[in-house]
């Protein structure tokens, strides 16, 4: 991907990849995220790489999901009761 | 101050993603059921202290957290492999794209992301040492900022920062050698 010369107010590509998680993670001041973003508008190659990672994000946290044994729910249910019987209440 | 009586109402609306948080934690279903029931019990004991309103998610978090690490990691020490310095940005990216005609359809990042099963981000998560396992966890798969994670896992937001985008790092190569070992990776990409 293409550098550039810093102009103030606009990216380049290396600084837009560098600061991409902190812009995913919406984790950067506006000013820069204003910056990040119309960088991503004009930029085919960075906004690409921009969408793969949105959605990498989105498959890795779909893809986490566990199906929760009745076996436990149980047992944490009856684990509470006997602590709350054993302080009282 | 949080009325036990309430506890149950709010907090076992979680134990989904806990028990999943506590399975890539542990890698083992039974420590993880164990986790879990330890965690709710620390959790019961100590509502009182917590401040209605205030983010329960995290709160619980950070008590399987600490009760994971004080109680697991303690018992078994992996050797950390912390080395993701030779793995570049942009590194699953870059080495699913490869050269496809553009503009005819879906890409091939785009159809090797939608193949990516259950099992091998699972595998992929647990695969990691655990400071990125812990960092991917709570960023990628619970959506925590960098804040709340600096406050569950007490350690300072640089640190947390940092082992978020290696975690990231780690992560995608590990993503793309279980593809590659699947044969996502097409002739023209790089896998072994």
């Amino acid at each position: 991907m293409p550098g550039g010369a810093r102009v103030p107010g606009f990216v380049n590509c290396d600084e837009t990849i560098e600061r991409l998680y902190y812009y995913l993670d919406g984790e950067l001041t506006e000013e820069r995220r204003v910056e990040i973003a119309f960088h991503l508008d004009m930029c085919g190659p960075c906004v690409g790489a921009f969408g793969f990672e949105a959605e990498l994000r989105k498959v890795i946290a779909n893809r986490c999901k566990d199906h929760v044994p009745d076996a436990l729910l149980d047992r944490v249910a009856h684990a509470l009761q006997d602590e709350r019987v054993r302080q009282g209440n | 101050m949080a009325d036990q009586a309430e506890f149950s109402d709010l907090a076992m609306d979680y134990m989904s993603t806990l028990y999943s948080a506590a399975l890539r934690m542990t890698r083992n279903p039974s420590d993880a059921e164990d986790l879990v029931q330890e965690t709710y019990l620390k959790a019961y004991r100590a509502f009182g202290g917590f401040e209605a309103g205030t983010n329960l998610k995290a709160w619980l978090y950070r008590i399987l957290t600490n009760t994971y690490i004080n109680t697991y990691r303690a018992k078994k020490r992996r050797p950390e492999i912390a080395d993701v310095e030779d793995v570049e940005d942009l590194f699953l990216y870059r080495h699913l794209s490869a050269d496809q005609p553009v503009g005819l359809g879906r890409s091939a990042e785009d159809e090797a992301l939608e193949r990516i099963t259950d099992t091998e981000v699972k595998e992929a998560i647990e695969s990691l040492p655990d400071t990125f396992r812990m960092a991917v966890l709570l960023a990628d798969v619970e959506g925590f900022s960098y804040k709340e994670i600096a406050e569950i896992t007490e350690v300072p937001i640089g640190t947390v920062m940092s082992r978020i985008h290696r975690g990231r790092k780690a992560l995608q190569k590990a993503l793309f050698e279980y593809g590659s070992a699947r044969g996502l990776v097409g002739a023209s990409g790089d896998g072994k």
